[in-house]
């Protein structure tokens, strides 16, 4: 975005730039040497080994938490882009009327609320379901996670929509398609790239989430957000630094995914 | 055919368009009335923002008209939804789906309408012969060019044989050249296909060289409708006179009717015989219209207008001889140039000006 003037003449950019980079990219690197650290420590270097690796590797808990984050981010990904789908459809290909301003405002609800605030709401509300039903599996967390990532994948799909020549859904229309063969010939396939990157980004926020799920889960529902949490405040070896490189790793190759998916038209 | 009338084929009885509402209500068309023959290439002509494509929104079904009715071999449209009228549109942007091949773009209204496979393949390939794209069937609609893209919009849109085929200004993104050859392409098709055109044009040029018959619109209301010959030779109202051709009008007065001729004093003495559109009723000062290449310079009397000749303007094919006339006006004659033809006078030079009988005409304002 910031291509449109050029920035890069003003006095100082260039120390300004670089004491960014440094705070952004210094602690992560730092992250991920340590993750090849042969001693225990996360701040004395003693050698390079893959030993946190492996017992990352070997950590039950590790796996179990990383497998219940990814079940949750699946499953609420793929709910959130589906409801972000039809609330894009839905305000966009109508005709504008007063009040649509406001419901984009509360389709972004979440975007605005703070996080804690819907962190203990959901909470409370949850503890009278749990009591009414006894129901005390995953349901919550995917459903809370469902819920803060549809603005996210909303915001690309609409996007999509609203860039897309409308006058293609005219045409179609004037081929005898109705409604809905309009939708799954010639919407649908034109917003893929839109739906991908809603589902794709809803994916990465429910994955990273720790404050809601941290406030929502039962006992013995550790995603591996709030598992490496809880792992902090105890003692800290380069076992977390392994994790998170994991983690890094997989969020560059989803996004490099997207990316490369996006650009095939 | 234009001489002999087919029956009707769209039928736009009293429609109107108003777009808004209270103070910034915008009445696009009103109570627009026009009977579009079977087989005809009938052309909508006008300045922009007139009411054209409005008027093709509300017959395709992309929108409705808020009085009206509008009648497809009698039957009334005009509630239907766009896939329930067999009626097609070629888009001024062409809109092909980018994400299909030629083919399947020339398919797809078929497909839509539950036609057999082996049906549909075989008239994609008659298609594709029709407008000369067979050896592009496979290629997507985003590598070919944009003459292309126009011949494969017209397939996709014939394709369903629709009863009626519109078409809004679809040559106006090409260049001249290309402008050129498709507009034979289309009076082509259209030829070899019997479908109804309605094809939307504000380029006077294009729509007298390809039309059966034109309807001259401004401001939402139809002005007159007739063969381009018709609007041409015998334009009835000021802004038809003037969108049309360049035209010279002269002040005078109506001495006697006859039917659709009429008797014409101008101002400047001379009387000449004139034609009158119908329905023209003399309320003593009338205008008078006559096209340049219609009106002689001559010499001497008999003439009907005399002046000096302000300046000369070679065009090639014709010159313009612009005369100030002697009560003020101005007005002008156009000269077919030929080898060796007739001295064209000189600037400053006294002319007079011949109309001959068949070139005047009364308009009705
Ligand atoms: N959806 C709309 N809402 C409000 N006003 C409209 C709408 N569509 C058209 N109009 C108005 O109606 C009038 C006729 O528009 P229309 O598009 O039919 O003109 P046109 O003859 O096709 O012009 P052009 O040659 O520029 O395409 C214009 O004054 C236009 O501003
Ligand atoms: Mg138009």
């Amino acid at each position: 975005m910031a291509r449109t003037f050029d920035v890069r003449r003003q006095t100082g950019f260039t120390t300004i730039a670089a004491i960014c980079f440094a705070l952004l990219y210094l602690p992560i690197m730092t992250l991920v040497v340590y993750a090849f650290n042969a001693g225990t420590s996360i701040a004395i270097w003693e050698g390079f080994s893959l030993r946190w690796f492996e017992a990352a590797w070997n950590n039950n808990q590790v796996i179990e938490a990383s497998w219940r984050s990814v079940r949750i981010a699946s499953v609420a990904a793929v709910l959130a882009t589906i409801a972000a789908t039809m609330a894009a459809l839905a305000t966009t290909r109508t005709k504008p009327y007063r009040g649509l301003a406001g419901k984009y405002a509360f389709i972004n609800m979440p975007l605005m609320v703070p996080e804690i605030v819907v962190a203990v709401a959901l909470l409370i509300f949850f503890s009278r379901i749990k009591i009414a039903t006894g129901y005390t599996g995953l349901g919550y967390l995917i459903a809370a996670h469902t819920a803060f990532c549809i603005p996210f994948a909303y915001l690309p799909i609409r996007a999509r929509l609203e860039s897309m020549d409308q006058s293609l859904e005219t045409a179609a229309a004037d081929l005898y398609a109705n409604g809905w063969r309009t939708f799954r010939r010639i919407t649908l396939p034109l917003l893929w790239p839109g739906i991908l990157a809603g589902l794709m980004l809803a994916f990465v926020i429910s994955l990273d989430d720790v404050v809601i799920t941290e406030f929502v889960k039962s006992g013995g529902q550790d995603t591996l957000p709030t598992y490496m949490l809880g792992q902090l405040r105890r003692v800290v070896t380069p076992e977390m630094n392994a994790i998170s490189t994991v983690f890094l790793l997989l969020s560059i190759g989803i996004v490099t995914l997207f990316f490369f998916m996006s650009r095939r038209k | 055919m234009p001489d002999q009338p087919g029956s009707t084929a769209i039928d736009i009885v009293r429609v109107s368009k108003v777009f808004g509402a209270g103070a910034d209500q915008v009445a696009a068309l009103d109570a627009v009335s026009v009977a579009i023959r079977e087989n005809e290439f009938f052309t909508l002509l006008g300045p922009s923002g007139c009411g054209k494509t409005t008027l093709l929104r509300l017959i395709a079904g992309f929108d409705f008209p808020t009085e009206g009715h509008i009648l497809l071999h009698g039957a009334d449209i005009g509630t239907l939804p766009p896939n329930k009228r067999p009626v097609n549109t070629v888009f001024q942007n062409y809109a092909l789906f980018p994400h299909m091949t030629v083919a399947e773009n020339i398919g797809f209204g078929l497909e839509m309408l539950n036609k057999p496979k082996a049906e549909i393949t075989a008239r994609v390939s008659q298609m594709l012969k029709l407008v000369r794209m067979e050896a592009l069937a496979g290629r997507r609609t985003s590598q070919i060019s944009g003459g292309q893209q126009q011949r494969v919009a017209l397939a996709r849109a014939l394709a369903p044989q629709p009863k009626v085929l519109l078409l809004d200004e679809p040559l106006s993104a090409l260049d001249y050249k290309l402008r050129k050859e498709m507009q034979i392409e289309l009076k082509r098709l259209q030829n070899e296909t019997g479908i109804t055109f309605i094809f939307v044009t504000h380029d006077q040029e294009e729509a007298l060289t390809m039309s059966d018959r034109i309807a001259v619109m401004s401001a939402g209301r139809i002005l007159q409708i007739g063969s381009p010959r018709d609007i041409y030779d015998h334009p009835a109202e000021r802004f038809v006179a003037d969108f049309i051709g360049e035209t010279n009008f002269l002040a005078g007065a109506v001495e006697s009717l006859d039917g659709s001729r009429a008797r014409v004093r101008l101002k400047s003495g001379a009387v000449l015989e004139a034609a009158v559109p119908e329905g023209f009723a003399p309320n003593g000062e009338a205008t008078i219209v006559v096209r340049p290449e219609h009106a002689r310079l001559a010499e001497g009397e008999g003439a009907a207008l005399a002046g000096t000749v302000e300046t000369i303007v070679y065009f090639g094919t014709d010159t313009h001889v612009h005369v100030r006339l002697d009560d003020g006006g101005a007005f002008t004659v156009r000269r077919q140039n030929s080898r060796g033809g007739e001295d064209v006078p000189a600037e400053g030079a006294r002319v007079a000006i011949a109309i001959p009988g068949a070139a005047a005409q009364v308009l009705r304002d």
